[in-house]
């Protein structure tokens, strides 16, 4: 099958499970992603779709590839890691939350309640993967004439549409990947899987075994960051 | 109180200087928010956060040597016990004025109280600091009622504030005494574990975080408990080894002697304390566990770790304290006091810093571009400024106490 029908194919059946999944009761999704590092090209359109998407701030980075050279020359090769939440199972972050502003929804995945979050910022400290940060108010046109209407646009994070202004939420509280829950409500994919240009990465529901993720991880190994942690995150990489 | 009218007008103009400095970094906070601070998304937490787990440990090691009095009723201590007390109180409020200011949301603080996640260290710290703040009121009132009923009749200033906190009260009568010496008693006891638990809660904060190998280790809570007794311990030998009133008399040399001993063992507890966590961690060689110790010892922060840490903070002291030349005379004890006071700022800037500095997972500095993501960490011009108005606070909140309430360290007898 040539490249791009497959590809194509992989987003039609990726959509076709979401919708399968959005009948169930929430409780009985468990939304995954799968990162298959082979096709990983660290071109960071992943990075940039949820800055467009999520319109996040300087310093706020709900994604990134993190990028590491491996060897001495001439034997050396460069390895990449995209990094998005992991969703943790068993989430180190929202434990240590003082006011429950963190939580796990029923469907797994582990959110922040902006108009509840003091900023404190213990959870970024309890991550041990980097994946939350800061929302210190900073834009990235501030001293030119006009903030650039892509920092002033709406955002629909968590299904609230906000317009970020100086000292209002979500400014001053800690931010992270919500798995795009306002777009997967919507019946659709997260914008970092649909703008994947290698489709390195998938996304779906890991209790349907019928659903593309189910199928990758039962037919290829894979393995997870810091599994001796107990985090159990719902990333799961192929190698 | 014979003190030096100059010394006492220069404290008052260093308070000065600190309170305009803190009102600039106020301004600089309250209008631009979080912009201004060097903080980051790695080191997320930094002078702010050190300075409340400093002087909350003061406060913690303050109160429990006054528990040694009204607890334990080792009599020994008695003359700076109030003291103590009051110091207990002074340093709560720098403390709590620090970490307010961290907030990313001040005005939601309330929520700890509407809403507490009890899995929460942090939730459990609000609670136990609340419970801990109106023992500390409580006692020092039943403790001080009496003085307050007297000193009413004074002229000025100290006898209107003595008359309004008298809040009405005017028995002097000896059974009262005993009332109030019993109440004392049975709240002082419950705050030694009160304090415990909140300042070991302090240290079990940092402990419970499983992704900062420098912080998740079962000493923590215990190490915490240590250097609150050091640093509180020193900061109340050197105001009375060079303030107390009473200076010359053998009562006084004595007891200097004797906080010196006092001071002396916990500094060499808590070194030991910190060599086991330090050693050990480095005997393992596991990546995580070594890279925030040597950071904190080789980074370009060392000074903080050996000057000051190791410097001030154990050879000073030592050898201050040790040396029988030196630690008969008050002078110099007093001097490994305040050597200890400055050196503990670096051990909770240590404690915050270094471990937040190593990146959760290779190339993530790299991969995120933004100044904010960075392992180097020094604190902004809002950071200090405010800082060093919230201590000026504190310095002057402290000098008016002592100056008008009946905390001043007394002679035994009179107590």
């Amino acid at each position: 099958m040539p490249v791009v029908q497959e590809m194509e194919n992989a987003l039609v059946r990726m959509l076709d499970d979401l919708e399968r999944a959005l009948q169930k009761p929430p409780s009985e999704r468990r939304w995954g992603m799968v990162i298959d590092l082979s096709k990983c090209v660290a071109c960071d359109a992943c990075t940039v779709s949820c800055k467009a998407e999520n319109k996040t701030p300087p310093g706020v980075n709900y994604t990134v590839v993190l990028k590491e050279e491996v060897g001495t020359y001439p034997n050396v090769r460069e390895v990449f890691l995209p990094r998005p939440c992991m969703h943790c199972e068993n989430p180190p972050c929202v434990d240590v939350c003082p006011v429950g502003a963190t939580y796990q929804t029923e469907e797994g995945v582990v959110v922040i309640d902006y108009d509840v979050c003091i900023g404190c910022r213990y959870c970024i400290t309890a991550c041990p993967y980097g994946a939350r940060t800061f929302d210190f108010g900073e834009w990235y046109t501030e001293g030119t004439p006009a903030l650039a209407s892509y920092e002033t646009a709406p955002t629909f994070e968590y299904g609230e549409e906000r317009v970020r202004t100086d000292g209002v939420s979500p400014e001053g509280n800690v931010r992270k990947c919500h798995f795009c829950l306002h777009r997967l409500h919507e019946g659709l994919l997260p914008a970092c899987i649909n703008d994947c240009i290698g489709r390195a990465r998938y996304f779906g529901d890991l209790n349907d075994p019928d659903s593309l993720v189910s199928e990758m991880l039962r037919e290829r190994y894979s393995f997870r960051l810091k599994e001796e942690l107990g985090t159990r995150p719902k990333v799961f990489y192929l190698s | 109180m014979k003190t030096n009218k100059g010394l006492t007008l220069a404290y008052w103009v260093i308070v000065a200087l600190m309170l305009v400095l803190g009102a600039i970094g106020l301004y600089w906070r309250l209008t631009f928010g979080h912009r201004l601070a060097n903080y980051g998304q790695l080191i997320v937490w930094g002078l702010w956060v050190a300075m409340y787990i400093y002087f909350i440990g003061l406060s913690a090691g303050a109160f429990l040597i006054s528990a040694l009095v009204y607890a334990f009723g080792v009599e020994r201590f008695r003359p700076i016990a109030r003291l103590a007390l009051f110091t207990a109180l002074v340093s709560l409020l720098v403390a709590l004025l620090h970490i307010w200011f961290d907030l990313g949301h001040m005005a939601r603080f309330y929520e700890v109280y509407t809403r507490p996640n009890f899995l929460s260290m942090m939730a459990w710290m609000v609670w136990l600091y609340t419970g801990y703040f109106i023992l500390l009121l409580v006692e020092f009132w039943f403790e001080t009622r009496q003085d307050f009923v007297r000193w009413s009749k004074e002229p000025g200033l100290t006898g209107a504030i003595s008359r309004l906190l008298t809040l009405g009260s005017k028995d002097l009568s000896a059974s009262s005494r005993a009332r109030d010496e019993k109440v004392v008693k049975v709240l002082g006891t419950i705050g030694v574990p009160l304090a415990v638990m909140f300042h070991g809660g302090v240290g079990a904060l940092f402990g419970v975080v499983s992704a900062r190998p420098a912080w998740h280790s079962g000493l923590f809570p215990l190490i915490f408990l240590v250097s609150a007794l050091v640093s509180g311990g020193g900061l109340l030998t050197a105001i009375y080894a060079l303030l107390a009133p009473n200076r010359g008399t053998a009562e006084y040399q004595s007891l200097v002697r004797d906080l010196g001993k006092l001071v002396l063992g916990l500094v060499l507890l808590d070194a030991l304390f910190t060599f086991a966590e330090y050693s050990i961690a480095l005997y393992g060689s596991i990546p995580g566990d070594v890279a925030p110790l040597l950071a904190a010892m080789t980074g370009p922060f060392w000074y903080v770790f050996w000057i000051g840490q190791v410097g001030l903070g154990v050879v000073v002291p030592v050898v201050l304290l040790g040396w029988n030349r030196t630690n008969r005379n008050p002078f110099w004890v007093g001097v490994a006091g305040l050597s200890v006071v400055f050196a503990f700022v670096g051990v909770r800037l240590n404690i915050v810093v270094p471990p937040l500095s190593v990146p959760e997972l290779r190339g993530l500095v790299q991969a995120v571009p933004s100044a904010r993501m960075t392992t180097l960490y020094v604190p902004g011009a809002m950071e200090w400024f405010l800082s060093i108005g919230i201590i000026g606070l504190g310095m002057g909140l402290y000098a008016l106490g002592y100056n008008l309430l009946p905390v001043k360290p007394q002679a035994a007898k009179e107590a």
